[in-house]
């Protein structure tokens, strides 16, 4: 699925050896750094970072949706949406498996996670309450996700960015798979339409906030920007994401929770009321809905399955051994 | 009910029912690898069940479709083995039942590709190859675990000491079998026991489990009995549908 990002850059690449002229010869001329060339300290802390917190977004990402398969209404959606939490499993991989030619092993990103000082998308924190949830997550939380990463498929860090490029085109066809749940909901019966309300309802505010703080308020832009690791500004994502998201809810005949939201014909873009940055903060800090549940679930998936990890490991000493016996 | 209609919804319920028993894994395996490949056997079966399912409903020709009969059905009317039925416990006793199911179902499967009825025959032979995928990785499961540390040793045995009294089922026919054989359309499940015998006994030396001693085999899945289980998944998986009746999703 996704994540906001971004936060907490280390140091500068100030500088002025060879290697690092290099460097910045290459994001000069947009070309790829690649895992064997030299890169700053301080580039790699803040990917490592991204990254592993991008891939911690979509294992955590499976929960809220995973909620939802047991119980899904037909045998149609229910395949649909476990193929969809499964590509978010395999999003994870991929990202963990970038991240790891940075040089931390996936075991150490991983342990970050549990621990709490790695962060995950915020917005996943937020329970999944009925079936249309499926549908808005798919509709808002993964059409704010692409906004996100298409940039990020032409992002300076080569194993980065191809990643993106597949999660990309996964993304999309999720997107559609969850307007389509909304779309049948909001034409479906009475309850079926309040219920696709009800969960614009709950989803559009934290939808909004994934872009993350105000540009008037996030400090890591420039850095970021100079790196190619972020192309646009937090505002600039956001804006688009409303400027797509709203005619979408007229065609579903759905209502944005906003009673400030008015089109502005001299900018060309939608504008939105106060976004309630209390709650962002909140949340980020461990007192949204579902922060607890959902590390615990994944400490348990963890601390539940120590036993099979050991024992496949031991099981492939016993092999080696044997077969250096022989 | 017709014999063919309860033959083809027996195929049907069980990868239904274990499918949905395998979705509830998803985002909580002990490995992620393991969160995709359980995904994708259960995949794999819900797939099979809507093919299944819709023949049984074609042959029922009451009008009842795939999820008709896989959401509004009661627990008595679901005619799965209790094997696939059974809670997921933890890794080993999930590895474990689907062990006996798919080393089962790949001697089932086959048999069934030759059946006269041919659209039974392209269900099989379509199924057949998938679950020689998830044969292959459960067998695996089984040794690797089996043979892996004290731990994973005692807890695959005490789960293959659960498991095994809903074996027996598996090979025990009844009437709409017998039906079935005489038209050319099924096969004599009492000779799958000897083969599935033999490549358990084949594993488990392999995984240094012992098959289990003689036990009571449970039975009754087949004909609409089962255990307190299946209720409770049931509920779970069909309480959208049964709770707003006439929508579509």
């Amino acid at each position: 699925m996704y994540t906001s990002i971004s936060d907490g850059i280390d140091g500068n690449a100030n500088g002025g050896d060879e290697r690092e002229q290099a460097f910045n010869a290459r994001l000069d001329r947009a070309m790829k750094i690649e895992p064997s060339d030299w890169m700053p300290e301080a580039y790699r802390k803040t990917l490592v970072r991204q990254i592993s917190q991008h891939a911690h977004s979509e294992i955590v990402g499976m929960l809220p949706e995973g909620n939802w398969i047991t119980r899904a209404p037909s045998l149609h959606r229910k395949l649909i949406l476990l193929a969809k939490v499964q590509d978010e499993a395999g999003h994870g991989l991929y990202l963990y498996s970038a991240g790891e030619t940075l040089g931390t092993p996936r075991d150490e990103m991983v342990a970050a996670l549990h621990s709490g000082k790695a962060k995950y998308s915020s917005i996943f924190n937020y329970p999944t309450l009925a079936w249309a949830d499926v549908g808005a997550i798919g509709w808002l939380v993964d059409g704010a996700a692409i906004i996100n990463q298409i940039p990020l498929t032409r992002c300076s860090y080569g194993p980065y960015a191809r990643a993106m490029v597949r999660i990309c085109k996964e993304e999309s066809f999720h997107q559609r798979q969850g307007f389509e749940i909304m779309w049948t909901l909001a034409h479906g019966t009475t309850a079926q339409h309040a219920m696709a309300q009800d969960a614009l309802d709950r989803w559009w505010w934290p939808s909004v906030m994934m872009f993350g703080p105000p540009d008037s308020e996030s400090t890591h832009n420039e850095q970021s920007q100079r790196w190619r690791i972020k192309l646009f500004t937090n505002d600039e994502l956001r804006r688009k994401f409303i400027d797509q998201t709203v005619p979408q809810s007229e065609k579903l005949g759905l209502r944005i929770p906003d009673p400030q939201l008015r089109w502005n014909e001299r900018t060309q873009h939608y504008e939105i009321g106060p976004i309630d940055w209390e709650e962002f903060y909140r949340v980020i800090k461990g007192d949204g809905p579902c922060n607890k549940d959902r590390l615990q679930t994944r400490i348990d998936a963890w601390e539940d399955g120590a036993w099979v990890r050991e024992a496949a490991t031991e099981h492939a000493r016993k092999r080696a051994e044997r077969s250096d016996a022989a | 009910m017709n014999a063919r209609v309860e033959y083809v919804l027996r195929f049907g319920d069980n990868a239904l029912v274990l499918a949905q028993r395998l979705c509830a894994w998803v985002a909580h395996a002990p490995i992620m690898e393991e969160d995709v490949a359980l995904a994708n056997v259960s995949l794999d079966l819900f797939g099979q069940a809507r093919l299944w399912l819709a023949y049984a409903g074609e042959l029922e020709g009451a009008g009842r479709d795939e999820d008709a009969l896989a959401f509004h059905r009661g627990a008595g009317e679901f005619r799965n083995v209790l094997l696939v039925e059974r809670p997921n416990g933890d890794f080993a006793e999930t590895t474990v039942r689907g062990y006996f199911y798919d080393l089962w179902a790949s001697l089932a499967l086959a048999e069934l590709s030759r059946s006269k009825d041919e659209r039974i025959a392209a269900i099989a032979e379509k199924a057949r190859k998938e679950n020689a995928y998830h044969l292959r990785r459960s067998e695996d499961w089984m040794i690797r675990l089996g043979d892996g540390t004290e731990e994973s040793r005692s807890r695959m045995q005490r789960a293959v000491n659960d498991f095994w009294r809903y074996t027996g089922e598996l090979f025990l026919g009844d009437e709409v079998d017998a039906t079935m054989r005489e038209q050319g359309v099924g096969f004599d499940p009492t000779a799958l026991r000897e083969p599935w015998l033999e490549r358990v006994r084949a594993t488990f030396a392999a995984a240094t489990l012992d098959v289990s001693s003689d036990v009571w085999m449970q039975r009754g899945g087949k004909q609409g009995v089962h255990t307190e289980s299946l209720g409770y998944l049931l509920a779970e998986m069909q309480v959208l549908p049964r709770t707003i009746s006439g929508a579509a999703w």
